[in-house]
């Protein structure tokens, strides 16, 4: 047997194209059906492709399949095919009912499903959920395990999300001008929120984590490739996602424990990611908005030096100054105390920390515990332990275990 | 040398998985067949379709879909070159279907034209 090599991830690809074409073409409140017409296209990939072997074109296949299965919904629907030769044209006859499945018009209508998804009714959590199904192809057994959740509550959460978009009427197209400046901050947190999903979560499934960060960092990519949005706060996001990704490798050890930036074998530092984050970062650079993507690119750009100089940690401190001002967060501020005891010393960044009183999180002990290591070792000990009573994670608490038994 | 049918039986022939799932499965069949190609015992195959599926009963009712009442659906079905049934059952052994709970594969050999059953 002749065989094609199926390339990679090509359904969860081809899942994204399908479905937003078919969904732009149906109106947002089909969005279920055109779920279940792409899926039902790989059903029958699974039917054919096994036996009679790959096709040599296999994308241009499956969009002859969904084609045809579009259309043959149409025909045997009536009430759907109503609907949408209404809408569509005036010659009412679904037999002439095109999918335009040009590379342009899948280029547009992942684009469209992009700023549709993030619509402001939407929650923060639907948002990233329905950005997982439809525009990165995943399953809901996927999206169910990086939220360490189950399939029911996925599910629930999705098909509310979808019943919010039917019920407001959202439109798959792309924003006004005026509107996108408007939009494009859900856009990019739904984004940056996805990556860190990736990046910061607490399930075990490394390669899907992976993936998680890399979705992001692709939308990001079609984002910019769309000429309103090459913006440089857009830049800066990538940038930002760039420089964390270059660490991935060194940040998890075998059995998937978390890597202290600290131990890190810088080595494993991926050199291409870093460069092509400056690359970003430097075409950030334009422009009045100091962004928060900005600031935390910044941030992580100098971490991807590793050795500790004065300049180092004095640029850090000073972005996380910048950064807390535009937005408060408890990480930022925690980071921001770590760099002040690079820089002035332990005693410093006591007094420092304990200005912070974020008395119900782990990491404001465990950075205590860090800081009186070389100072007291009795509070050492006692901020570890208050640490380790609040911490969330396996990962986590194996870190803190480690500390505690190195405390002399 | 015997030829025989082995028939994947889905469980539940709706289920849908996720495309990565999917992909997943398709490259685990086209290894398995590609695997018993190796050997040259590899005579054909197909996919059955859900799409048109049709259940005529006794009574003339034809009822449409392969699914609802009926527990198994047929999926599909390679035809393999064994010595003996017990070849065919390794062949088998090694189809991804088995990896779904509750589906089965059936090995069946061919009647010759020879007289002999």
């Amino acid at each position: 047997m002749e065989q094609t090599q199926l390339i990679p991830h090509l359904f969860r690809t081809e899942f994204r194209k399908i479905t937003a074409v078919l969904c732009k073409s149906f109106g947002i409140e089909n969005i279920t059906v055109a779920e279940d017409i792409a899926s039902d296209t790989f059903l029958s990939a699974m039917e054919v492709w096994p036996y009679k072997g790959v096709p040599p074109n296999p994308a241009a296949w499956l969009y002859t399949v969904a084609r045809n299965k579009a259309r043959n919904m149409l025909t045997r629907n009536k009430v759907f095919a109503d609907k949408i030769s209404q809408e569509l044209s005036s010659d009412g006859a679904s037999k002439t009912f095109e999918i335009d499945l040009s590379l342009q018009n899948i280029a547009d209508s992942q684009l469209q499903m992009l700023f549709a998804i993030c619509h402001p009714t939407l929650s923060v959590e639907a948002q990233i959920g329905l950005a997982l199904r439809i525009l990165c192809g995943f399953g809901i057994d996927e999206i169910a395990t990086a939220f360490i959740s189950n399939k029911d509550t996925i599910n629930k959460r999705l098909y509310r999300a979808k019943e919010k978009l039917r019920v407001n009427q959202v439109a798959i197209e792309f924003p006004l001008q005026a509107e996108i400046a408007k939009r494009l901050p859900a856009v990019l947190t739904t984004i940056y929120l996805l990556f860190n999903e990736g990046y910061y979560s607490e399930s075990n499934n490394l390669v899907l984590r992976k993936d998680l960060c890399y979705e992001a960092m692709r939308l990001a990519e079609m984002l910019l490739a769309y000429p309103p949005a090459d913006l440089p706060q857009v830049h800066a996001l990538l940038a930002l996602m760039y420089f964390h990704a270059s660490r991935f490798e060194a940040r998890l050890g075998t059995t998937g424990e978390l890597i202290l930036y600290e131990d890190q074998d810088e080595t494993l530092w991926d050199k291409q990611l870093i460069s092509e984050g400056a690359r970003h970062l430097h075409m950030a650079s334009t422009g009045a908005q100091l962004s928060r993507y900005h600031l935390e690119a910044g941030i992580a750009y100098w971490h991807t030096i590793k050795e500790d100089t004065v300049a180092k940690w004095e640029n850090i401190l000073h972005l996380f100054n910048q950064l807390l001002a535009l937005q408060y967060s408890p990480v930022a501020a925690l980071n921001r105390t770590y760099a002040l005891a690079k820089l002035r010393g332990n005693e410093a960044a006591i007094a420092a920390a304990e200005q912070l009183q974020l008395n119900d999180n782990p990491f404001y002990f465990a950075l205590l515990g860090e800081l009186y290591r070389d100072v007291d070792s009795v509070l050492s000990r006692q901020n570890f332990t208050l640490a380790l009573g609040l911490a969330k994670t396996d990962a986590d608490r194996q870190q803190l275990n480690r500390k505690l038994s190195l405390l002399v | 040398m015997n030829e025989y049918v082995l028939i994947m039986r889905h469980e539940d022939g709706s289920k849908i998985a996720s495309p990565e799932q999917m992909e997943i499965w398709m490259k685990q069949t086209m290894d398995w067949i590609g695997g018993i190609a190796a050997q040259n015992k590899f005579v054909g195959g197909t996919g059955l379709p859900f799409d048109d599926a049709r259940v005529v009963g006794s009574n003339g009712v034809v009822t449409n879909g392969a699914f609802g009442d009926i527990k198994e659906t047929i999926g599909g079905f390679i035809t393999v070159r064994a010595d003996s049934v017990e070849e065919a059952v390794e062949f088998a052994k090694g189809c991804p279907v088995l990896q779904g709970p509750g589906n089965t594969m059936e090995v069946r050999r061919i009647a010759k034209n020879d007289g002999a059953h």
